[in-house]
């Protein structure tokens, strides 16, 4: 497999303060990673900073996707490479219509918007975006702009966060369908040909999308990897604070 | 009537807002005219479809044009309670007008008011019966043709008890007229349980000076939306159109400005709450793009159970020009609720980013934003408004 994203010493500073302290990571073509870590260890910032956002200012080291360098490249110009972001708190957009978005950003223009009942967003397409939306209504309307975009690589901000569970299914699903190429492969066997780097804290979403493998993060740093299940079990049995000492699998 | 000794003493007073015209450096415009049958192979269309006025009147139930200070096309579809005419003919027919003829804009407010009345300026004359809905938009178009020329109007209005009508008016300049000023009197008469949309949109010369002077009286129960638009380069242009409401009714303004470098505007509107229960909301959004930009908003409740609201916000894209929010809120009784908010300032980067992070390019973002920002966030614009405010926008070039 070719390597999708791959991040050498990766230093960035947010808000003049430095966050990311020399990253080092890997996501190969269709591979699923986890990144786990304790609030403010610098996963958030890790994805604004894969996306472009200005709010994060590299200061050392290079991020390349598939084997170009975009570390220097506009938000813009990552997405039209590939890239797509489901973001944990996405701004406010005054005055624009999530429908007219979608429209704008999909190859197929309206024919999309045929797809909004599926996401439960439906009434959602003539409101303004993120204004006034629940947590689960960002979640559903940020997976329904990603299906229109259809990335090849997608930064996953804690997808489960703060959705009840009437709807984790529905938002379960919604991120498989994006990952996972609907057309068989051979054996019949669904193909994967998306890639992704998922947030979570729970692992609840690791029940709808099968990762591959799996990130600590601490203090700007990733810490070690292994496989999600493995780490996550450690994580939930003794917490962060072994996370260094413990060393489940040498990087 | 008012004494015309005290009118031409107004002549030398300035308007409370906005620089000060010497209306003696312009000549009066012409009262003769050109007549114009057909709107569409017209020399003016372009004009007139710059600023909402459809040529072809389909959907339209009517349409009246003045060029320069006269009358050139006037022309109803077949529709019952609806009159349309000159106010010098309505003047003749409805026995001079005389409950409404300068009945709710004083003629000494100030020197442009003043001008109208001693000039005896002609304007258009709509009237809906009461109890009469008229269907599609009334659409009126006001062009300058004459360069250096004074553009002095009176214009009446009135919708009857019960009775609803839609108002769509362009005002324009020819190319080459640029160099002039259009001072417009407006009275407007709302009856009891009637509504009155009327939308204005506005596309000047580079030096041209207006001076729209706009009130509008206002029964029980009833509604009344005014939208003003102008996206395009203007002189200075200086407006602060008044409602007086009655019992039970509502004033909505949405202003939708954009101030290029040279322009000089002075927008806003005074709502007095005259009537128990009366609501109001003015909304207004700007855009400074270099230029300076006045938004200015001022309820006055004078009755209980009023509720009201006024929101100013502006986005500077350019430098160079300045922008001021002078949001006011008076209240005379204690039983009111009023409340309001100004925000100035840049497009906010994360916003703009977001919609990068979608695969859209900066001015895309931008144009997103500020066309979202200038119309999508108010509701209830009439449809044909919507469909002529997304291309005003689209001609506006924002990413210059």
């Amino acid at each position: 497999m070719t390597e999708m994203l791959k991040i050498v010493d990766l230093h960035a500073e947010a808000g003049e303060r430095e966050i990311l302290k020399g990253v080092n990571l890997t996501v190969k073509e269709g591979e699923t990673a986890v990144l786990f870590g304790p609030n403010g260890s610098g996963k958030s910032t890790l994805l604004a900073t894969i996306m472009g956002y200005s709010t994060c200012k590299v200061t050392q080291g290079e991020i390349l996707f598939k084997g170009q360098d975009i570390t220097e490249m506009t938000v813009d110009e990552r997405a039209k490479l590939g890239i797509g972001m489901m973001m944990q708190r996405p701004p406010n957009i005054f005055g624009v219509r999530l429908g007219d978005l979608i429209k704008a950003t999909s190859e197929n223009g309206e024919a999309i918007l045929g797809e909004a009942p599926n996401f439960k967003m439906q009434n959602f397409l003539d409101r303004e975006i993120n204004v006034g939306f629940s947590g689960g209504e960002i979640k559903r309307s940020e997976l329904l702009q990603l299906t229109a975009q259809k990335p090849e690589f997608i930064l996953l901000d804690e997808p489960e966060s703060g959705v009840d569970l009437e709807n984790i299914d529905l938002i379960g699903n919604k991120v498989r369908d994006l990952l996972y190429d609907q057309r068989k492969g051979c054996g019949g066997n669904i193909q994967r040909h998306v890639s992704s780097l998922v947030i979570t804290h729970t692992g609840q979403i690791l029940d709808y999308i099968g990762a591959d493998c799996a990130y600590v993060m601490k203090e700007g740093r990733i810490r070690c990897s292994g496989r999600p299940m493995d780490l996550l079990k450690e994580i939930k049995e003794n917490g962060y604070g072994e996370c260094g000492a413990c060393q489940i699998i040498e990087l | 009537m008012s004494d015309n000794r005290a009118v031409k003493e107004a002549l030398g007073k300035q308007g409370a807002y906005g620089e000060d015209i010497d209306i003696d450096l312009y000549e009066t415009g012409s009262r003769d005219v050109d007549q114009i049958d057909d709107l569409e192979s017209s020399e003016y269309r372009k004009y007139m479809e710059n600023v909402g006025v459809v040529a072809d009147e389909i959907n339209r139930s009517g349409t009246l044009m003045f060029i320069d200070n006269g009358m050139s096309h006037c022309h109803a579809q077949e529709q019952e309670g609806l009159e349309m005419m000159s106010v010098r003919e309505a003047l003749e027919k409805h026995d001079g007008l005389k409950d409404y003829f300068w009945t709710a804009v004083d003629p000494t407010k100030d020197k442009y008011t003043a001008t109208s009345y001693l000039d005896d300026a002609d304007g258009y004359f709509i009237r809906v019966k009461a109890g009469h809905h008229v269907k599609n938009p009334v659409q009126t178009c006001m062009l300058i043709n004459q360069n250096k020329s004074a553009q002095k109007l009176h214009n009446i209005i009135i919708v009857e008890d019960g009775a609803s009508l839609e108002m769509i008016t362009g005002c324009s300049t020819a190319h080459h007229a640029g160099d002039s000023i259009h001072v417009g009197v407006s009275e407007i008469f709302v009856g009891d349980n009637a509504n009155l949309t009327f939308s204005m949109i506005h596309s000047w010369g580079k030096q041209t000076g207006v001076r729209p002077r706009t009130v509008c009286n206002v029964g029980k129960n009833s509604n009344y939306t005014n939208n003003y638009v102008i996206l395009n380069p203007v002189g200075s242009l200086q407006s602060f159109p008044v409602a007086n409401l009655g019992e039970g009714s509502s004033a909505t303004y949405n202003t939708m400005c954009i101030a290029h470098e040279g322009s000089e505007i002075d927008t806003g509107g005074l709502v007095n709450l005259n009537g128990k229960g009366a609501r109001s909301e003015i909304m207004s959004r700007s855009i400074s793009m270099g230029g300076k930009m006045c938004a200015r908003g001022r309820l006055v409740a004078n009755a209980p159970q009023v509720k009201a609201h006024l929101e100013c916000r502006s986005i500077i894209l350019k430098d160079g020009g300045s922008t001021l929010a002078v949001p006011e809120l008076e209240a005379h009784v204690a039983d009111v609720e009023m409340t309001h908010e100004a925000a100035v300032g840049k497009i906010a980067r994360d916003q703009i980013e977001y919609l990068m992070s979608r695969g859209l390019d900066e001015d895309q973002a931008i144009s997103m934003i500020v066309r979202g920002f200038l119309s999508g966030s108010i509701n209830g614009l009439p449809p044909a408004l919507q469909k002529e405010l997304d291309e005003a926008i689209e001609q506006a070039n924002l990413g210059d």
